[in-house]
């Protein structure tokens, strides 16, 4: 599997404030990559760096083979910017045309994309109004679309869902699950934990500018996990015995709550309860959250 | 092929497919002259500029007519030569006005394209396309730069049009004084460039007309010093001119255009009495080219 993106000791300096301190990561091709982190944290700054907009102070990266920076490799990139600030005198078909222009494509093959993704993102009945008449989430739509317009190899999204309602949430969501199973790369930029949580392979925390973990989201989420049992004929004996696999057991009458280090144990506990004469009527287990782990990594501070 | 099908002839080097066009950048830099002459018609600027055009056009011809009324009613008791000295300082006082509209229109069409973008975000999406930023920025003078001199070919056809229609007379070197001032009006476009480049467009606005002002008030006290044979004053105006030489330019169309007799006389309020020498001209192209240069060098370095 080839490297979509890396960078290395990427670090930006404004003035006296250190937006990214050290921004080490590398995302694979095909993967949809979560890039967390508190507000402030220096997650667009990151982006900017990336796309080439803003000049990394020291460090260096590559995006699709290329040095960041050089227009060859932004190509087979598509970006989604914070905010959704477009030409607003366009119309959202004459704005699709202008950004495929830009991409170098030529009218034969843009003209069919174009019509292609107004239907994507349902505005194919709005597309010869100007943009300045879109509501915030026609706008999120119609730049979306944008993103889109070259088949890229990389989208990167920077915050794409924040401030929309569940249907255009729910839009993003399907659009970076396609993504993903046409083998495209995505950088999503989010503090929604929820949006992440659903969508991303691996995700990165970063706060103050740097990076503090990197790790798969199936192995975050997936790891020590409580399980409350409700259960009848319980006897002191056979709480005891579970502490064979965990250290933590509660029981208070039919419920039971213990911690386990991983999924793998559940069949055996279950086994265990049943082989025991226990009546199991409820097994569930309760894996952490994200939001519990983006606190328990970022802190509570929100990293001002 | 599904909407979000990544490109089919995908490569190793995936960014790398556009790097044939990119080669020729000139489909960018029309693009962006294209996106200016839209931008410029759809927020009514072409418009309203072309009304006002018309308005002015019109009240010079009625003016105008009524004076010529005035010289063929008298005709009798002056010599006829004095004649086209009263057709030509209209011609003058016309252009002098075009000159000083283009100036302005050149101004304030363009303080805001880069700032303004910069500030309002919608840059982005642009510069994160496969494009070098310098294709933006010289797109977007191009754009402006056609629109100025079809104004002012307009403006200043218009004045000598209507004298023509009227009295049959045409002022000498129309040409070349149509060439001065449009290297003018691309002067001062340059120069709002260089500073929306780098500095909000209030600011940008400020330092344009405050060089303007400088260069305006230093052309008469060159004037007034030529007249008086006071070689300080005229050298405090050739300096004004240094620091901005965009009287120096109005005043060698001037020189070009007025009536011979007014050049032996020497003094008019429209009129070249200290003719800006050639080496004055050169260094106003330099001016021109280092202001250009420093635009697309200061947005290239800049970050978005």
């Amino acid at each position: 599997m080839s490297v979509a993106i890396e960078t290395h000791a990427l670090r930006k300096v404004f003035g006296g404030n250190v937006a990214v301190a050290d921004l080490t990561l590398s995302v694979e091709q095909g993967e949809v990559f979560g890039f967390l982190g508190p507000n402030g944290a220096g997650k667009t700054t990151s982006i900017k760096m990336l796309l080439g907009l803003i000049a990394p102070t020291s460090g260096e990266g590559r995006l699709l083979g290329a040095a960041l920076g050089d227009p060859r490799a932004r190509q087979g990139v598509g970006f989604l910017p914070e905010h959704f600030r477009f030409h607003d005198w366009l119309t959202a078909r004459e704005f699709l045309t202008l950004h495929a222009d830009l991409y170098h494509m030529s009218r034969e093959a843009s003209q069919p994309r174009v019509e292609e993704l107004l239907e994507l993102v349902g505005l194919s009945a709005h597309a010869g109004q100007k943009l300045r008449q879109f509501s915030k989430g026609m706008l999120q739509r119609i730049g979306l679309a944008q993103a889109l317009l070259n088949r890229p190899d990389v989208v990167i999204l920077d915050e794409p869902t924040s401030g929309l309602d569940p249907v255009g949430r729910r839009l993003v969501r399907d659009i970076i699950k396609d993504l993903r199973q046409s083998g495209t790369t995505v950088f999503l930029n989010s503090h929604l934990l929820s949006e992440v949580e659903i969508t991303c392979d691996r995700v990165a925390f970063i706060k103050h500018g740097e990076v503090l973990r990197v790790s798969p989201l199936k192995t975050l989420v997936e790891g020590e996990l409580t399980v409350e049992v409700r259960a009848r004929n319980l006897t002191p004996e056979i709480v005891a015995g579970l502490r064979r696999w965990s250290s933590n057991v509660r029981s208070d009458g039919e419920s039971l709550s213990l911690t386990l280090p991983g999924e793998a144990d559940l069949p055996a506990v279950n086994r265990y309860l049943v082989e025991q004469g226990a009546d199991v009527f409820a097994l569930r287990p309760q894996s952490i959250s994200l939001e519990d782990l983006f606190i328990q990594i970022v802190g509570t501070d929100g990293g001002l | 092929m599904s909407a979000l099908t990544p490109r089919p002839e995908k490569e190793q080097n995936l960014g790398f497919a556009g790097a044939e066009r990119l080669q020729n950048p000139n489909s960018a830099i029309f693009t962006m002259a294209r996106l200016t002459f839209r931008e410029a018609s759809r927020r009514w600027i072409l418009w309203v500029a072309l009304l006002m055009g018309l308005l002015f056009l019109g009240v010079f011809a009625l003016g105008f007519h009524e004076i010529v009324q005035d010289v063929h009613r008298r005709a009798g008791t002056r010599p006829a030569a004095q004649e086209s000295e009263i057709y030509n300082f209209m011609v003058m006082a016309g252009l002098y006005a075009v000159n000083f509209l283009t100036v302005m229109m050149a101004v304030l069409t363009s303080v805001d394209t880069l700032a303004g973008e910069i500030a309002s975000g919608t840059i982005h999406t642009l510069v994160s396309k496969p494009v070098r930023r310098w294709e933006i920025v010289l797109g977007k003078w191009l754009g402006f730069a056609a629109m100025l001199l079809a104004y002012l070919l307009l403006m200043a056809g218009g004045v000598m049009g209507v004298v023509y229609l009227i009295s049959g007379y045409t002022p000498p070197n129309a040409l070349r004084g149509l060439v001065w001032m449009g290297f003018n009006a691309l002067l001062l476009l340059s120069v709002s460039f260089m500073g929306g480049a780098s500095l909000s467009t209030l600011a940008n606005g400020v330092l344009v007309f405050g060089l303007y002002g400088v260069a305006f008030i230093g052309g008469w006290i060159e004037q007034f010093g030529s007249l008086l044979s006071n070689q300080t004053a005229i050298n405090i105006g050739i300096v004004c001119s240094l620091i901005l030489p965009s009287e120096a330019l109005w005043r060698r169309a001037a020189y070009e255009m007025q009536s011979p007799l007014v050049t032996a006389i020497g003094f008019s309020p429209f009129y070249s009495s200290s003719v800006p020498s050639p080496l004055m001209l050169a260094y106003a192209a330099l001016y021109l080219l280092a202001a250009l240069g420093l635009a697309l060098r200061q947005f290239q370095r800049r970050d978005l």
